[in-house]
């Protein structure tokens, strides 16, 4: 909960500028890009998302940093990924 | 993975280890505390106790969400899902944490509506489609998920969502250091700054560390080399004399934070004068209520908690561990009577818990310290 999981956006939502489609390790899923206005994201840039919220603006380098210190938490990455699979709209 | 590499690269690990050991000398001895779980995570998974000099030790401290809420509160959370008509949902690391009534998994399966959620907004989302039943969202953590929390409270009265409630359990990273400084249990020569929570507050909030307590205090990223190099830089900082808060993660924390999500913070919370934390006990103005403007979605206002108190139970030492005062193994209970199937303590419950990090890792040390660098361990 308190460790980011890095995704990858792949589309912004139509008339509504608070969320946007993520991938996160395969997944895709809707999460809520509100509190990264001032960064002026784009498609493909990556973002560490913490409970359906993108919180801070990452590069590719420490993304994939991010994601391989989740694998070796072991439960850690797979309790979020089971999150994120149950809940993606 | 060409990227990982570079944190995992034994031949910069020895390099910054050497530097360590010069830095570290033999005449004394320096004790840091890392405040993060994340921290305590990668200590144990690679072994970093293992490679460190005899005289730098490393403690965990009070930074792990699910460890430091006690037990009344979870009991309070029970209270409000068995309440008829509600449905109460909750993220899944406090599923099975054991209050004095047991756990909301144990609830759950006396026939409570109890969910599973993994964000905020998905708890709302149950509201909007369930609009003749009262949905309650437990929100935990420090002010890495209390942002997302304000904005789908802020969403909430925006959008009317009246059968929306929060019962907030949110704290702040900032008081708990200060009760560890105040604490006459342990001296401490600086600390590990928290890396994600640092995205969120900055580096501004720990400045009283150094200037009131004349401690140091680096922020960490959550690599292997990320706790070596900040761990030089506290000794470096020592050694010099000066005590000052830096930034080891400038890859991601800024000094002033996400002044959006501080924004929102601000809109929707207020301190309490109070709040109880696991062995850290009542520490003033360290967690954060619903302001009277959001009142109509405060939990706490909307359903009957019985706020009552629960002690621990006598053979749990949580409190002595997430105070750093004793390591996880040194617990009575540890690994016998309280293992992550049957915890015992929230320690052994979070995947962020020292306990259950120490309880997982802990035989996977010299392996791991051998590949960080050191040859014989």
């Amino acid at each position: 909960m308190c460790l980011g999981i890095p995704g990858q956006l792949v589309e912004f939502v139509p008339d509504n500028d608070q969320l946007a489609r993520v991938e996160v390790s395969g997944v895709r899923r809707m999460i809520n890009i509100g509190l990264l206005e001032d960064e002026a994201l784009e498609v493909g840039d990556w973002v560490l998302i913490h409970v359906g919220f993108a919180m801070s603006k990452i590069d590719e380098e420490e993304a994939a940093v991010a994601l391989a210190s989740l694998r070796l938490m072991g439960s850690g990455l797979d309790d979020e990924m089971e999150m994120l699979r149950g809940t993606a709209p | 993975m060409r990227f990982v590499d570079e944190y995992r690269d034994p031949v910069a690990s020895r390099r910054v280890l050497a530097t360590i050991a010069e830095l570290a000398g033999t005449e004394r001895h320096y004790k840091f505390m890392e405040v993060c779980g994340g921290h305590t995570h990668t200590i144990y998974r690679h072994g970093i106790e293992h490679v460190l000099p005899r005289n730098v030790e490393l403690v965990h401290g009070p930074g792990c969400p699910v460890c430091v809420i006690p037990m009344g509160r979870i009991d309070d959370a029970i209270a409000v899902a068995e309440t008829p008509g509600v449905i109460f949902t909750s993220f899944g690391d406090m599923m099975r944490v054991p209050g004095g009534n047991g756990t909301l998994l144990e609830a759950k399966a006396r026939g409570a509506d109890v969910r599973f959620v993994y964000s905020p907004l998905d708890a709302l989302k149950v509201a909007a489609d369930n609009p003749d039943r009262q949905v309650v969202f437990f929100a935990v953590g420090f002010e890495t998920t209390a942002p997302s929390t304000a904005v789908t409270l802020v969403k909430a009265r925006d959008d009317r969502v009246m059968n929306f409630s929060v019962f907030s359990n949110h704290v702040t990273i900032v008081p708990p250091i200060k009760a560890i400084l105040d604490s006459p249990d342990l001296r401490l020569d600086g600390f590990l700054g928290p890396g994600h929570v640092s995205t969120v507050v900055g580096n501004h909030p720990y400045r009283f560390v150094a200037r009131d307590y004349g401690k140091p205090l680096v922020t960490a990223g959550f690599e292997p080399l990320d706790i070596l190099q900040a761990i030089a830089m506290l000794l470096a900082q020592i050694r010099e004399g000066r005590c000052e808060i830096e930034n080891q993660y400038t890859r991601i924390v800024r000094d002033e934070g996400n002044p959006r999500a501080l924004q929102f913070l601000a809109e929707v919370f207020e301190l309490r004068p109070h709040f109880e934390w696991r062995g850290l006990g009542f520490i003033a103005q360290s967690a954060l209520k619903l302001r009277a403007e959001f009142a109509p979605w405060d939990a706490e206002l909307r359903f009957a908690v019985p706020g009552v108190r629960v002690a621990d139970p006598k053979a749990c030492q949580c409190g002595e561990v997430l105070k750093g005062v004793i390591k996880p193994w040194e617990c009575k209970v540890f690994g016998t009577a309280c293992t992550p199937e049957t915890p015992i303590g929230t320690c052994m419950v979070s995947s962020e818990g020292a306990c259950a990090a120490y309880y997982n890792f802990g035989r996977l040390h010299r392996e791991a310290a051998v590949t960080l660098g050191r040859a014989s361990v």
